[in-house]
């Protein structure tokens, strides 16, 4: 492990990094200039009667959907929804989870225990049964707009996050630069921002990587029940959604979006499992001996969870 | 330490009633009505309205909400619309399907996790460690549904091994008791297959960390002076340790396992809950979403609590 060196350099040493951040520098490129270079559009149905569910050939890479849509095409321009989906809800869940996080840590007592206690309830409301309730009711009346399913995806993603910054605040606050910051006049919104935020940035970047993945495989899933992006706008999700009724036959529109979602994920959990290593002094420095490891954490906190949802995805 | 017990379980029953509030609220903040949907050319909007005022669906938000309370707190969970049975009714069916995927799930899983885990971390850095972890990294990147589908795919249709649905074959009525016993089994096989596979690799991971953490203790290092062989270090001594946060952790993660289930369920035709509520949710069956939603943040909380229970067994340093 590299413990030497600003993160940044010590990121781009990590092997898994390098490769993480090339697939997602690729398919961010696919995604935005892709769609110009494929010869198929992808919602044009060329030949419904002949070019239905042809399998994977030279012309279709892979293959064409019922609608005789090329599926290499819709792949590309899923990414475009599916990445901006991931992107933008985490952003979303980001934010209100920091800003959740920072001030129950920082004021602390009662408003902090009144805090907590509700974030317990949120955290146990099962996110997937709830986002679809929402949305199936409400695509019953009229289609969800992507932006609203965005910031559905965001007002349901902030806990974990929140508790992280909250349990960073707590630690930080005590520190001699937020007193000197006090003595010097800083008002309490500005040591939240200028000095605490950017100290307890490292499990905020952590976890907000490993959630566009997941955030990802949420949508994805929420389309495959039908309540996602809706059709004909092709996420990654709903383009398999309407192959789902031929798959055991025509594998191929199930298979490529699919795995276009598995490789996304893989790259970002990969990211965020070495933006761990570099940030997280815990493990960085793993291999000295920590007092901390050997007796507190079982009964002060767990050991750094990665975030809820990772048990089984979509939490 | 029992008055710890009784206080979580009292701040479980605060979570519970907040869930339930939040889901009601959600829920009715849609426009429109379980009524809303009957097929309007044969039933005149007097019969409508007429419904409506059966179940309550005229009377202001906060009336009705007063009125679920009430209901729940006396054990009613309302009527299902669509089903036209009880709410309670419809969940005794679902809810013992789930729990026994999930249950069965979850411990397959541990058990898999924690050796795999374990044995990961014994040799950190070595090839086991490197090809399981990447392997494991792919399936805990896998979407739930996706994975169960390739599942599927492979085991029913390529490979027809087993059934590809459902609870039992339709014809289980007439099987003698053994083979109706095995059938049962054979349709368990995909869907538990899907689930462990999805959850066992979370686990390896909280496994892998917890141990990594506890290998540079002190005591771990008196053992090995001693003499203990490495196997036996790793095995028993730290490992005993190590159980308790991964126990913890799961607790933690519960509502995601949930979430997993319902998928597995609804990609097999698992009728569980996860059917249940996918089914009710499209069909703006109100009172059976909110119990959907209501007994999943139960089995959440109940979950949250066996952990803790549990981890004041496995580590005593909680105890006083």
């Amino acid at each position: 492990m590299n413990s030497a060196g600003p993160p940044r350099a010590r990121l781009l040493t990590n092997r898994t990094a390098r490769w993480s951040l090339v697939v997602i520098a690729a398919l961010v490129m696919a995604a935005v200039v892709g769609p110009l270079f494929t010869t198929q559009s992808c919602v044009a149905q060329p030949d419904i009667v002949r070019l239905k569910n042809a399998p994977p050939s030279l012309s279709h890479l892979f293959g064409t959907d019922a609608y005789s849509r090329d599926v290499l095409a819709r792949v590309l321009c899923g990414a475009r929804i599916s990445l901006t989906i991931g992107v933008l809800a985490v952003i979303v869940s980001t934010t209100i989870g920091a800003a959740y996080g920072l001030v129950a840590g920082y004021v602390g007592g009662r408003v902090d225990n009144v805090m907590m206690r509700l974030l317990d309830a949120f955290m146990s409301i099962p996110r997937v049964l709830i986002l679809i309730a929402v949305l199936a009711i409400w695509t019953g009346h009229h289609p969800v707009p992507l932006a609203g399913l965005i910031v559905l995806i965001g007002v349901t993603g902030w806990f974990t996050v929140s508790r992280l910054v909250r349990a960073e605040t707590r630690l930080a606050k005590n520190a001699d630069y937020v007193a000197s910051a006090r003595a010097l006049g800083a008002s309490d919104v500005r040591i939240m921002l200028r000095h605490l935020l950017p100290n307890v940035a490292g499990p905020i970047i952590v976890s907000s990587t490993l959630a566009v993945g997941n955030v990802i495989a949420l949508e994805a899933g929420l389309s495959y029940l039908g309540v996602g992006a809706q059709p004909p706008t092709p996420s990654w999700g709903s383009i398999f959604l309407e192959g789902i009724d031929a798959f055991t036959s025509a594998w191929w529109v199930v298979l490529f979006p699919g795995l276009a979602i598995v490789v996304t994920v893989l790259a970002f959990n990969a990211l965020g499992d070495a933006l761990r290593d570099v940030l997280d002094p815990r493990q960085v420095h793993f291999d000295r001996e920590i007092p901390d490891a050997a007796i507190g954490f079982a009964s002060v906190s767990p050991p750094a969870p990665p975030p809820t949802h990772q048990l089984a995805q979509n939490g | 330490m029992r008055r710890r017990l009784a206080a979580r379980l009292g701040q479980s029953i605060v979570v519970v009633f907040i869930v339930t509030t939040i889901a009601f609220f959600v829920i009715r903040a849609a426009p429109g009505d379980p009524f809303s949907y009957e097929d309007s050319s044969r039933i005149t909007p007097e019969v409508r309205a007429q419904w409506r005022a059966q179940f309550g669906y005229d009377k202001p938000l906060i009336v009705q909400y007063g009125r679920y309370l009430w209901s729940v707190a006396h054990g009613q969970l309302g009527y299902s619309v669509l089903r036209r049975e009880s709410v309670a009714a419809a969940l005794a069916e679902a809810l013992p399907r789930t729990l026994t995927l999930a249950g069965l799930g979850l411990l397959l899983s541990l058990a898999v996790g924690i050796v795999i885990g374990t044995a990961q971390a014994a040799r950190r850095g070595g090839w086991f460690d490197r090809i399981t972890s990447f392997i494991l990294l792919v399936f805990y990147s896998l979407p739930d549904f996706w994975g169960a589908l390739i599942v599927l795919l492979i085991f029913a249709y390529w490979w027809r091994v087993f059934p590809p649905g459902g609870l039992q074959d339709t014809m289980h009525d007439y099987l003698s008791p053994w083979a109706a016993f095995t059938d049962r089994l054979k349709h368990l096989v995909l869907p538990l297959g899907s689930l462990v596979l999805l959850t066992m690799a979370a686990v390896t991971r909280y496994q892998r960390g917890a141990l990594l953490e506890v290998l540079p203790a002190d005591y771990v290092r008196t053992a090995r002076a001693k003499g203990v062989s490495e196997t036996r270090v790793v095995w028993r001594h730290a490992l005993r340790t190590a159980l308790a946060p991964v126990i913890v952790l799961l607790g933690v993660a519960l509502p995601g396992m949930l979430g997993g289930t319902l998928f597995v369920e609804k990609v097999f035709g698992w009728p569980g809950i996860g059917m249940l509520a996918a089914n009710a949710i499209g069909d703006r069956d109100y009172d059976l979403v909110t119990a959907t939603v209501i007994v999943g943040a139960v089995l959440v909380v109940v979950g949250n609590l066996l952990a803790d229970a549990l981890h004041v067994a496995l580590d005593p340093r909680v105890r006083e």
